[in-house]
């Protein structure tokens, strides 16, 4: 049975309001910070905890918090990033919306830990009922003494507030996100300078995603150390993933780092297997930016290993085979699904949510957009594939942001493991052109067949 | 006429829940509120942003008002053109088009007889496709107003559109219509 640090709670009813919440062991990390431990205390477990940021990049969350300029005379923030818009991430969605105070919990003893007097939670503003919850808990907090001035009558004082995006996947970018919070475009910022010397109002600010800081609640309950006794190696504690696809249960799962791919996929505690009786062709493991893997890739290792859900397993071969743990967005295609279709849709995404401020993304996700049209609908030629592979490769690290990374991957990765496919769509343009293609009849891959 | 503001000030109670929204921030940073205050203008206004609502918003927080048109058009949620009372918008992203998101469409298109960024007659339903609501999954889903629908069929989809021919208000991303399926 896995181990629940985040989600143990989920199940019982009422969790969602203070008084359950509390009953519960609920905001005891706050206790146990505010008086009995110093905010470099705090941080110090974090760091020993060996937490890695939960948003997609990975970054140790302890060593992030190190980073905080500590001597400037400005005000600190601590700001969460919940501009959750990964395609197929909704991670922290559920857990807003089911344990509103896990994260309210999360906020107030990383706040204290960092110095900070004012925090925001900044969600993207399509979740604007999550909105609602949240702000309803943070209402209940301050009632309690939790939040405003001299919580539970200790000389730390917070105050609290969500902040609504207004759709723009850019945001979810920590300086884009503190661009968004100024009420500014979200354009991602040159850096340095790092937002941990000027980040919100050129303050020192530490951006942290949603799971992240909820995970620091039972990291300061129990321990650095405990927590790391989770998961393997450099991946310690549980991740939330987000499964989604072609699975018999989709849904939001938490689990051990070090957990097989496999076992994620087929058990019945998670994933379920394949729908309809179907086989897996292929799987995104970490949200839409992570290159796409063939099932004999992402069940094995190039060496024949067992994949594990960790950052390194998964990471293991590179790119070349291998892909990233990212944000837990873990999407599944059966046998059935076209992927020149499916990246289309992932091409469309990143075109639409460009920012426009770096031409290599901003020209680059366009073309890359329209050559997989006209491939996926039956117009395309076989230099389109090659086009593409290139397209990427000029976006890929010409950019302000990671955001022509990610863009650009999903193609790069297609291709290499699916080329046959793209082949295929040339080839055959009066079969592709009917949208359901492969629904009505497989691709079989020849060096499959032959295998 | 639809989608015309006769008046362009925010009601009395709406006026309150801005003052504490500016307090939010330090003194100085009212721009910060921006955001908050374009949903609520929306909400306040017929659904969408007039020059006269963003004008209006500027003069609140005393900004320029070119410093709203650029926030206002850069972010997807913002309408800069009159929309219909009921906007759905149907997310079509990798994950919900894997499980049939692209025949939801097709099939609110066939049963509203207008196409993807169009406006029924009779200003009742406007369709929209956006990326990735996060809601992946639940998927296919759609957003109307606040509310999320998700696991949608055909059949759900039509009792919705049924249902929601009987909201009275814009059902914009501040309001919930809430209608079960």
């Amino acid at each position: 049975m896995t181990r629940k640090l985040l989600l143990h709670n989920e199940h019982i009813p009422g969790i969602n309001t203070l008084d359950v919440y509390r009953k519960n062991g609920g905001y005891a990390s706050v206790e146990k910070a505010l008086k009995t431990m110093t905010p470099d205390e705090v941080t110090e477990e974090v760091k020993k905890s060996g937490l890695r940021g939960r948003g997609g990049a990975g970054f140790p969350a302890g060593m992030k918090w190190s980073f905080l300029d500590r001597k400037s005379e400005k005000p600190r923030y601590l700001v969460c990033n919940a501009d959750e818009s990964e395609p197929g991430t909704f991670k922290d969605r559920y857990l807003m919306e089911k344990i509103p105070h896990l994260l309210i919990e999360g906020m107030i003893t990383s706040s204290y830990a960092l110095g900070a007097n004012t925090s925001y939670i900044y969600v993207r503003g399509e979740y604007m009922y999550v909105i609602a919850i949240l702000e309803k808990a943070i209402e209940e907090a301050y009632a309690a003494g939790l939040l405003g001035k001299n919580i539970l009558g200790t000389s730390y004082s917070l105050d609290l507030y969500v902040q609504p995006g207004g759709g723009a996947y850019i945001c979810g970018e920590e300086t884009a996100l503190l661009e968004s919070l100024e009420g500014k475009r979200g354009n991602p910022r040159l850096k340095p300078p790092f937002p941990a010397i000027a980040g919100l109002y050129s303050s020192p600010t530490v951006v942290n995603n949603v799971e992240t800081i909820a995970a620091v609640v039972p990291i300061v309950n129990q321990g650095g150390d405990e927590y790391a006794k989770i998961g393997i190696g450099k991946s310690t504690g549980t991740k939330l993933i987000s499964a989604s696809g072609h699975i018999n249960k989709p849904g939001v799962y938490e689990i051990e780092l070090g957990l097989p791919v496999e076992e994620f996929i087929y058990s019945d505690e998670y994933c379920g297997g394949i729908w309809k009786g179907r086989k897996m062709k292929a799987v995104v493991a970490g949200g839409s930016s992570v290159p796409i893997l063939p099932t004999d890739l992402i069940l094995k290792t190039a060496k024949g290993e067992p994949r594990l859900m960790t950052y390194e397993s998964l990471a293991d071969g590179g790119f070349i085979t291998g892909t990233m743990l990212g944000s837990g967005g873990f999407i599944v295609l059966d046998e059935t699904a076209c992927i020149v279709h499916h990246l289309y849709t992932f091409a469309r995404f990143y075109h639409h949510e460009s920012c426009g401020q770096c031409s290599p993304c901003r020209e680059g996700t366009g073309w890359m957009e329209k050559v997989i049209h006209r491939i996926e609908h039956g117009h395309g030629m076989m230099s389109d594939i090659d086009l593409l592979v290139d397209v990427a490769k000029k976006i890929e690290g010409n950019t302000i942001c990671p955001l022509g990374d990610a863009a650009a991957w999903p193609v790069a990765s297609a291709i290499r493991h699916f080329r046959e496919e793209f082949e295929y769509h040339v080839r055959n343009p009066e079969k592709v052109k009917n949208p359901k293609h492969f629904e009505l009849e497989p691709f079989v891959s020849e060096k499959m067949a032959l295998a | 006429m639809e989608g015309q503001v006769s008046k362009v000030e925010f009601s009395p109670e709406t006026k309150a829940l801005v003052e504490r929204i500016i307090k939010r921030y330090p003194a100085g940073k009212q721009k910060s509120a921006l955001l908050p205050l374009l949903h609520l203008a929306q909400a306040e206004f017929n659904g969408w942003l007039s020059v006269p609502a963003m004008d209006y918003v500027a003069s609140i927080l005393n900004i320029k008002p070119i410093e709203v048109y650029e926030v206002a058009s850069f972010y997807t949620m913002y309408n800069m053109k009159p929309v219909g009372k009921c906007l759905i918008e149907v997310c079509r992203t990798g994950p919900c088009m894997l499980r049939g998101a692209e025949d939801i469409v097709e099939h609110i298109e066939k049963r509203l007889g207008i196409k993807e960024g169009e406006t029924t007659s009779d200003g009742l339903f406007t369709l929209k496709t956006t990326e990735c609501l996060g809601s992946c999954g639940t998927a296919p889903m759609l957003q109307c107003g606040a509310d999320y629908y998700e696991n949608l069929t055909n059949e759900k989809v039509d009792t919705l559109l049924e249902k929601l021919k009987t909201v009275k208000d814009h059902s914009t991303y501040m309001r919930s219509n809430r209608q079960e399926i």
